[in-house]
């Protein structure tokens, strides 16, 4: 956690080391208090009490909370200043790891993850900053200073302040021991109860269809049961807690007097008024220090909770991005993509993904892969912008190796379409005119991709607004704005990783057509699942298990590809494939 | 410091604040015992300084009656120097049994008031969930699950919280008050009143400062929400944004939002940790004027020394309730916020009581009539189904098709009963199924959907669902007909292997999975809704020659993407925007060249 603290600036270092003086500043005014009680009691207890005296106390007094407050106030400004700019530092530092990785090392993560990560675990650790900054540095120089003040007065308040001290920390103890598993299991019985519930939202057809109302509520039940249990457990604990403290500051200063009353019994008569008045301001003092130990423990319970927050947070900056940025920015042509027995496989797998992968396609031409789901299809499109790299082999776009290139330039070429449509908040136009992509193409962009019509009947066209994830446009839209995103590129590759699922077949074809005139220089390569979606290609790839189980046109395949034909068959009668 | 808490102002308070009571009325006889507690510990707890300060009056007697014969002329002989340890003795041991009391008293509020909170926690969660299954579909129409999962678990938490908290911090905090100020009075009226104005000068700036803080804290809180929301969208489309070179604009607009939030955070913090410093210096406020007030009336003899110091606990015990009961008050805020929404989901409108409707049906022949259906969801105007009519005689297998939004999967759930009808009727064997109760209709369907819907659970368990009588052949016949006998034997503990994250399914064997639980539950009639079409096409032959013996002898619905699954229907029935535009056998519609034959043929289209 500490470590997390380098990303503080210099600036904030100084602050930091000036709180720490206003902080000892402010302890010290505080510590300063119980002195002039003493004096006043002293006053009191002499003959011919000078009300001068008791006043010029009382005015110190109140000069020394004012201190107080003045410092506590500039230490919270700085405190907060501080804890704001180490939140925004590290998100944004975390937001550049993320955006430098590549899909291998968010793989590793999960985005979920990563999103907790980058939002909740930052505002926890920031959290902890503020109070470690007040508590963690006040709270001892209080106990110390206090402590100091107090140490020779007498043996016998020191020993009862200390057993006092003993037995909050052997009772935090305990309940660090009985408790803190239990919070951790809380934790996942919380996660259980949300399971079950998702899992009844989710399939609520389902549920109903079966009439399996009572079946998933008494999962439910279960899940709650277990949930109540624990959490009755803990709390019935921890309700003990704050009446035991209690009972331990009371129990303190009872027998700081009772003790007081035969240390000033036994006193000579001289010692007996600084004596008693001794036992005024110890009182006081010893009650700072419990305090002080109280927030000390308050911090280190909080404490694990936050370290695992960092814990995350540092796994996330010390992992290296694993693809690098090469030097070149141009190919020795133009539209090209081959591969040469690559192959590549994902972290901790045992299997490659694919493997001995080779195909070469030119410009201006169409290559498609097909294949069983899990076959690699997908897999195969990623080494081209580089989400991945390939484990052997290479990869060549414009006949130089991909890792030569910068990521940049590589992608400056490509138009990828993904799989699941990806849509941001914003409007048709910011979706479309994504990244480096030029403005003046979206209107014909839209045409291209059919969604032209539809964005017109949109409130505002183009200017309409789209929702994070684009839930207000439907599965084909959303999906056709996504390839208009692609088009409006004019880049020399066009990549559609199954982009075609979503439309329905009409659409489909349509937009193929429109594709052939509008791009017919891109070179496109196309995953798809429909044999109509691609037999018409120029070139098609049948992928079986990660392997190339042919390759050829249409034509081709039906005669030599038995994977290729058993997917025809399955998808058209014998005569429609005439 | 507590973390700001998210501001929400809950329309009615009081309202939700009834309900939460009217849930915790059975446990009426626990929280008067626990109030009792409450009250008991604290009247001891405010007596305990007093107590203390007359020990310490008897330590400083001596002294003071030593200060009282030297100011009147020196006779020391009369002066008593012996401190009354009888005295010190007997209050001493008061104080141990006052202290251990309250103690005890308070552990035992503290132990029923968790107790009461989580039972109603517990309640409240059921309530939610079964509230789940009474309520009409389209509700989740227009309700996301983690809108509703948060309820069950973080609205529900806050409540249980702020019950927990606020109410024995209420009743401890005003008993404190009352108490402190009756003793305080008692015992000098002049020190009262310094410590009164003292407090309630310094809350008054106290109160002044956190009004004012409100709208930052909305201000962070909304920002929070921005940024939260950017990182999701960037992280989620990362693969995109990286495609398209869009890191540098993500970037700026991320370093824009950031800087915003850092602004307000900064705002909304500073004042909130002025709180701390504020709270501690109304305390130390009182405590110098109790000081310097008390210390003179000492000087006029008016009092002892003991007050001082009993008074130094009192303007704490004055202090710190003021402070508990705005925290108190803000939490009640908050857990008003999360019942109201709570409660406006348990209100939500139920689908009506069926217990009277007693029409049953025996022994199914499986004629299914649609008669002029018309439907659109309640909220909204539009109609999705016009004017639909269909006759399905038994056995017979009927699929459904059509572009995207035609209406097919809404066709389905109509005739689960899923949504109620605006016209027309649906009859199963002559019954209207709006005459049979919801749970009658759902019993004559086997249901296979396109999402798979599995569960963490065995993998027996997820085959036999809820089904009654499924013997362990049935299981393995059903295996064995979709073709997942092979699979399950390599399983680690074959049919009673876990199925969690660490189970890879592929989408097939999951589909597959779901018919043999279809086969399983072995209902009269069967309805598919794209049941392959996340399936690749070869796993599709597969699973084909499961759901036709699953379809034999069953009045079966199919909805298919893939024209060449539906071609040996007895019926297709081809929709558009709702209604039927053609209907007859594959050979007739292709016949008709008309829509059908259109988007059959779009499938292959050489020319494409």
């Amino acid at each position: 956690m500490l470590k997390l603290f380098r990303i503080l600036k210099r600036r904030d270092w100084l602050l930091a080391a000036f709180s720490v003086a206003l902080i000892v500043a402010q302890v010290w005014l505080d510590l300063k208090l119980p002195d002039y009680t003493q004096e006043i009691t002293l006053f009191l207890q002499m003959p011919h009490v000078n009300m001068n005296d008791v006043l010029l106390a009382g005015g110190n007094m109140l000069l020394c909370a004012v201190g107080s407050l003045l410092s506590s106030v500039l230490v919270a400004l700085c405190v907060a200043h501080i804890a704001t700019n180490f939140g925004a530092y590290l998100r944004l530092r975390m937001f550049d790891r993320v955006q430098a990785f590549s899909m291998q090392e968010i793989g590793g993560f999960s985005t979920a993850s990563l999103i907790t990560r980058s939002t909740n675990d930052i505002t926890q650790v920031q959290m902890v900053l503020v109070m470690g900054l007040q508590v963690i540095v006040k709270a001892p120089i209080t106990a110390a200073w206090a402590i100091a003040k107090i140490w020779n007065k007498s043996w016998q308040w020191t020993f009862s302040t200390g057993v006092a001290i003993f037995i909050l920390l052997v009772m935090v103890l305990i309940v660090m021991v009985t408790v803190m598993p239990k919070f951790k299991k809380l934790q996942k019985m919380t996660d259980e109860l949300n399971r079950v519930t998702r899992e009844n939202l989710t399939g609520i057809r389902v549920v109903r269809a079966y009439n399996a109302e009572a079946y998933q509520e008494s999962k439910f039940t279960e899940a709650n049961d277990n949930l109540t249990h624990t959490h009755l457990y803990t709390q019935r604990i921890m309700a003990t807690m704050m009446p035991t403290i209690a009972l331990v500051m009371n129990g303190l200063s009872l027998a700081i007097n009772w003790i007081g009353a035969y240390l000033v019994q036994k006193a000579p008569l001289e010692a007996k008024m600084e004596l008693f008045s001794n036992m005024v301001t110890f009182l006081s003092y010893a009650m700072q220090v419990v305090i002080s130990f109280m927030l000390l423990v308050v911090v280190f319970i909080i404490l694990p909770r936050a370290s695992v927050s960092a814990r995350r947070i540092r796994e996330v900056l010390d992992t290296e991005p694993k693809i690098l940025d090469g030097t070149h920015n141009e190919g020795t042509c133009i539209g090209e993509v081959e591969f040469r027995n690559v192959t590549f496989s994902y972290p901790d797998a045992q299997e490659p993904a694919i493997s001995k992968i080779s195909f070469k396609v030119r410009r201006g031409q169409t290559l498609a892969f097909i294949g069983a789901t899990g076959s690699g299809k997908s897999t195969v499109i990623n080494l081209i912008p580089r989400f991945y790299d390939a484990t052997s082999g290479e990869v060549l776009v414009d006949g130089r190796n991909v890792r030569e290139y910068t990521q940049e330039a590589l992608r400056r070429k490509l138009g990828y379409i993904s799989q699941k449509a990806v849509l941001f908040s914003g409007t048709v136009e910011s979706n479309v005119d994504f990244g480096d992509n030029k403005c003046e193409n979206v209107l014909p962009a839209l045409q291209t991709a059919q969604a032209a019509e539809f964005v017109e009947k949109m409130p505002d066209g183009k200017d309409s607004y789209i929702a994070q994830g684009g839930t207000n446009l439907s599965g084909g839209q959303k999906q056709r704005i996504s390839i208009a995103r692609a088009i409006a590129r004019k880049p020399e590759i066009l990549i559609f990783d199954d982009s075609f699922s979503a439309l329905d077949y009409k659409t489909d074809r349509i937009l193929r057509e429109a594709l052939k005139t509008s791009c017919k220089d891109s070179t496109k390569i196309i995953v798809a699942q429909r044999i109509g979606t691609i037999r018409d290609a120029d070139s098609i790839v049948v992928l079986e298990e990660g392997e190339i189980a042919g390759s050829g046109t249409h034509e081709m395949l039906m005669k030599t590809c038995e994977a290729y034909r058993q997917i025809a068959y399955s998808q058209l009668s014998k005569e429609e494939l005439q | 410091m507590t973390p700001p808490r998210k501001m929400e102002r809950p329309k009615d308070l009081a309202g939700s604040w009834k309900r939460l009571f009217s849930y915790s009325r059975q446990y009426k006889k626990h929280l008067i015992f626990a109030l009792i507690c409450a009250i008991g510990g604290t009247v001891l707890t405010l007596l305990g300084p007093d107590k203390l300060s007359e020990m310490t009056d008897l330590i400083s007697a001596p002294m003071m009656s030593l200060k009282a014969a030297l100011e009147q002329g020196g006779d020391l002989s009369s002066v008593r120097l012996r401190i009354d340890m009888d005295g010190v003795f007997a209050i001493g041991v008061t104080l141990v049994v006052f202290y251990l009391t309250s103690t005890l008293l308070s552990m035992m509020q503290g132990r029923v008031m968790a107790t009461v909170t989580q039972r109603i926690s517990q309640q409240l969660r059921g309530d939610i969930s079964t509230k789940i299954n009474r309520l009409p579909m389209s509700f989740y129409n227009r309700t996301t699950t983690g809108d509703i999962l948060s309820r069950v678990t973080n609205d529900v938490d806050t409540i249980g919280q702020s019950l927990n908290q606020s109410i024995s911090t209420l009743v401890t905090s005003m008993t404190q008050l009352l108490g402190a100020l009756v003793l305080m009075f008692a015992h000098n009226i002049w020190m009262t009143l310094t410590a009164i104005a003292a407090s309630l000068l310094g809350f008054v700036v106290m109160f002044v400062i956190m009004g004012r803080s409100q709208k930052y804290f909305m201000r962070q809180q909304e920002n929070l929400g921005r940024v939260n929301g950017h990182i999701e969208e960037i992280y989620a489309g990362h693969n995109v944004v990286k495609a398209y070179n869009g890191e540098k604009a993500a970037r700026e607009h991320f370093i824009y939002l950031n800087e915003t939030l850092r602004k307000s955070g900064f705002r909304a913090m500073c004042l909130s940790s002025l709180m701390q410093p504020l709270m501690g210096f109304v305390g130390n406020l009182g405590y110098v004027a109790v000081c310097v007030v008390g210390g003179l009336l000492v000087m006029d003899g008016a009092i002892g020394i003991g007050s001082i110091v009993a008074f130094i606990m009192y303007v704490r015990f004055f202090t710190q309730p003021l402070s508990q009961i705005a925290q108190a008050m803000q939490s009640m805020q908050s857990a008003g916020a999360a019942g109201e929404r709570v409660f406006s989901f348990l209100d939500a409108e139920e689908m009506p009581d069926e217990s009277e409707k007693t029409d049953k049906l025996t022994t199914v022949k499986g004629l299914v009539e649609f008669e002029h259906v018309r439907f659109g969801y309640e909220d909204s105007d539009r109609i999705i189904i016009h004017d639909f009519s269909a006759v399905a005689k038994p056995g017979q297998k009927i699929a459904i098709v059509g572009p995207t939004g035609a209406g097919k999967t809404t066709l389905v759930n109509l005739l689960m009963r899923f949504h109620e009808l605006n016209g027309g009727e649906i009859r199963i064997d002559g019954v209207p199924i709006s005459m049979m109760r919801r749970e009658e209709v759902h019993e004559q369907f086997c249901m296979v959907l396109q999402d798979t819907w599995l569960f963490e659970g065995t993998l027996r368990e997820n085959l036999i669902y809820c089904s009654e009588n499924a013997t362990e052949e049935k299981i393995k016949a059903a295996c064995k007909a979709v073709g997942l006998d092979h699979f399950v034997r390599t399983l680690p503990n074959g049919y009673d292997t876990v199925l969690n994250e660490n189970v890879s399914l592929s989408q097939g064997e999951k589909q597959q999975l779901t018919i043999a639980r279809a086969m399983i539950a072995d209902k009269p009639m069967l309805i598919l809704d794209e049941a392959t079409s996340s399936v690749d096409t070869r796993t599709e032959l597969k699973i084909q020659k499961a759901m036709d013996q699953l379809m034999e002898n069953r009045t079966s619905f199919v909805i298919a993407h893939r024209l060449s699954t539906i071609k040996d229907a007895d019926l297709i029935l081809v929709l558009r925007d709702g209604d039927v535009v053609e209907s007859g056998t594959h050979e007739e519609l292709l016949h008709k060249d008309g829509f059908y034959a259109e988007l059959y043929n779009s499938q292959f289209d050489q020319s494409a």
